[in-house]
């Protein structure tokens, strides 16, 4: 046994944090604050604290538990229902696409991969060209990127990576690629793997432990298992938020609601949630953009048998990356991809290998010598890439209507070959893309042949996503974002929105640090106007 | 609908006439699932698969987990009992609108017109083999509708999600669960 690990939660608790768990209420309430925050994950963890440090009285909604190290038990059958949107389940409209959210105190970034990236140069030029953000520059974003890092503790990831990723560094390096190492968000990791079920060791730098902790500690409410179910409006603004508590499985309304009041209200409930609830909400859309060009980052995968024992569930499960596929070609030229690597447990192992019965079993009785490789679709930028649409379920949820169309299924068979050939020179012997007429393929020259003549098409060609972004674009444009340079939202004086689906593209990389940095920098201009004094910086 | 047990242990089938029928399957995919609604009323404590809904599952769950099961009969019992309950569960933890989805798959595999019709299964699901299973679930993978395709991967990944979530299916993949004294 090792000895116990501090748990910050229960110490907050203790100190007497302001906590309501809405499944326990047995009678509607009524909360006021200076500010509602919807959504305690990457802009909503980043705005509490900064608002909360600014003397601004504060409540944070949060939809799923609150949960801590200490229930992060490191096995699927219980971190998907409780830390992820829908079970870790959540699909597009036609079901084609997988997406991975998270839906807990600390939203995605409880279960993330540690993974943390500046926005790419490229993308951040493509804004202030096509969106007026002439703020988005490198150096203008610097000092938020640099608060955002100190404060989620991102390091130089120095130990060596897992065999799982460095088959993606060998193999990348014998055919030229350059790869490089991945910052992680993490203090003291022991390089367990197990990032995605939320992290054992409070390891992990999230919002659960950050952030969320620190507004707590600063007079902060948190209410948990709520959801927002609409914006009450009353001419231009916002007068309360109206949630509906869920029972405790986080399934069903439990039949209380809350009212939550306040001078100004922040969203962040993710790029599905977020624009699902302005829709649900009648809020204002004089140009139709309201959850119009939702990106994914389209992701494919690629298995591969190795020789030697590969162990993808252990160790830091994204520690390599290469941007060689994005770097090559125009940004707005045939869909570029990064290439990255995913940790493997059984049960996400085991739904997106493709195929059944006797052929499924046998590739699961190889998982040890197993390796993965993903390729992320960097969507958005050509005209063929307008994203998806979020819209309405006939139960009021939030769903993403995403369309596949042949500017995209190039993409995706480019990706697969790469990531074979890749997979091939690191000494790969077989190598089976996610893709339900695919097999085991023995050679690069029969991949290469075999996965160029694959037919790309919905759910035969296997896409998942764990990054979610746009719907509510910011823009200086109002012609081409719902929501201004100072994240408030067009045609609602006291409603900002701070989370992904600011993004008015995909990034390119991997999202949580471009939001926390973008939030902080939107938080603080929110914080002082409030206040009227200068808004207090994050720990 | 010729379908003959002959055919059913071919390792590749041909495409069959129920194949034909893709336009009829959509419709018939509602109309199970409101039929299915009509007849059964869903506990207090969120979906249940009940009989020939949970026989389908029983006849279907062995095609896939086929090369998983243990052969000892006993045993596999023991082991679809189980991972059909965990199907249950996981089932119960969607949000409801994809509970009623689920709802409505299972009420069209449990329509006996829509059953031959789709799935070529000629008799209740308690005599479908695995060869049957197996053909149109290898046809359903590909098939030129959506629909039918969006139905496989729910069943793949219902049934594979909940096997592979339980311990006891680590040992054969040679996986060694989460650290010992931390978990």
């Amino acid at each position: 046994m090792t000895a116990r690990i501090p748990d910050p939660i229960e110490a907050g608790m203790k100190r007497g944090w302001r906590v309501i768990d809405a499944s326990l209420l047995e009678h509607d309430r009524t909360l006021e604050a200076d500010v509602v925050i919807v959504g305690s994950g990457a802009g909503g963890g980043i705005s509490a604290e900064i608002l909360a440090r600014s003397g601004l009285s504060v409540i944070v909604v949060e939809e799923g538990p609150l949960k801590s190290s200490r229930d992060f038990k490191m096995r699927e059958a219980d971190a998907y229902p409780d830390l992820y949107q829908e079970s870790a389940a959540r699909k597009t409209a036609d079901k084609a696409i997988n997406i991975l959210q998270g839906r807990a105190v600390g939203g995605s970034t409880t279960v993330n991969w540690t993974s943390s990236f500046r926005t790419p140069d490229a993308t951040l030029a493509w804004w202030r060209r096509h969106y007026a953000l002439a703020h988005a520059t490198p150096d203008e974003l610097a000092p938020w990127f640099a608060m955002a890092e100190r404060r989620t503790g991102v390091v130089e990831w120095l130990v060596d990576p897992n065999q799982n990723n460095d088959v993606l560094r060998r193999g990348a390096a014998k055919l030229g690629i350059a790869t490089a190492a991945i910052r992680r968000n993490v203090q003291g990791c022991w390089n367990l793997g197990y990032c995605g079920m939320g992290c054992p060791t409070n390891a992990k730098q999230s919002m659960l432990v950050t952030t969320i902790p620190a507004a707590l500690d600063h007079g902060a409410t948190l209410v948990t298992r709520a959801r927002a179910e609409r914006l009450q409006l009353s001419g231009q603004k916002v007068e309360e938020v109206v949630c509906r508590a869920l029972d405790a499985a986080g399934v069903l309304p439990s039949g209380r609601l809350l009212r939550l009041r306040a001078r100004h209200v922040v969203v962040a409930g993710g790029a599905i949630n977020t624009p699902a609830l302005l829709l649900r909400s009648n809020a204002p859309d004089p140009g139709g953009q309201l959850g119009k060009r939702t990106f994914l980052h389209p992701t494919l995968i690629s298995a591969a048998f190795y020789e030697k024992r590969i162990e993808g569930w252990a160790g830091a499960p994204q520690s390599i990356y290469s941007d060689h596929f994005l770097a090559t070609g125009p940004i707005d030229g045939p869909m570029g991809y990064k290439l990255e690597t995913p940790p493997l447990h059984p049960l996400l192992l085991a739904t997106t290998m493709s195929g059944f019965g006797e052929q499924h079993a046998a590739a699961m009785r190889d998982f040890a010598h197993l390796g993965g490789m993903l390729a992320l679709l960097r969507d958005g930028f050509h005209e063929d890439s307008p994203g998806g649409v979020v819209r309405l379920r006939s139960d009021g949820m939030g769903e993403l209507d995403y369309e596949l169309n042949d500017y995209l299924w190039d993409g995706t068979r480019r990706a697969l070959l790469s990531m074979a050939e890749i997979q091939f020179a690191a000494g790969a012997r077989t190598v089976q893309p996610a893709h339900e007429k695919a097999q085991r393929y023995r050679s690069w020259a029969e991949a290469r042949r075999e996965i160029a003549a694959l037919p790309q098409r919905a759910h035969v060609t296997r896409v998942v996503s764990a990054h979610v972004m746009g719907g509510c674009a910011m823009s200086g444009d109002e012609r081409r974002g719902a929501v201004d340079p100072a994240g408030r939202y067009r045609g609602l004086s006291n409603l900002s929105v701070h989370d992904g689906s600011l993004f008015p593209t995909s990034l390119g990389a991997n999202p949580q640090l471009t939001i926390y940095a973008i939030t902080a920098r939107l938080a603080s201009g929110l914080a002082s106007h409030l206040t009227g004094r200068p808004a207090a910086a994050l720990a | 609908m010729a379908y003959t047990k002959a055919m059913a242990i071919l390792p590749r089938p041909s495409r069959r006439t129920f194949l034909a029928v893709g336009g009829l399957a959509a419709l018939a995919l509602g109309a199970g699932g409101a039929w299915y609604r009509a007849t059964h009323t869903q506990e207090a404590r969120g979906f249940a698969l009940d009989g020939e809904a949970r026989a389908a599952l029983h006849a279907i769950a062995p095609a896939i987990l086929d090369g998983a099961l243990a052969h000892d009969p006993a045993r596999r019992a023991r082991q679809l009992t189980s991972a059909i309950d965990a199907v249950e569960a996981a089932i119960r933890g969607l949000p409801q609108a994809t509970q009623q989805e689920v709802q409505d798959l299972f009420g069209l595999l449990a329509l006996r017109p829509a059953r031959r019709l789709l799935t070529g299964v000629p008799t209740g699901w308690e005599s479908a083999d695995i060869a049957h299973v197996s053909a149109f679930l290898q046809e359903w993978r590909v098939h030129r509708l959506k629909l039918m395709r969006s139905a496989y991967g729910a069943l793949h990944d219902l049934v594979l999600g909940a096997w592979y979530a339980q311990p006891a299916s680590w040992e054969a993949i040679g996986y060694p669960g989460p650290p010992k004294g931390l978990a």
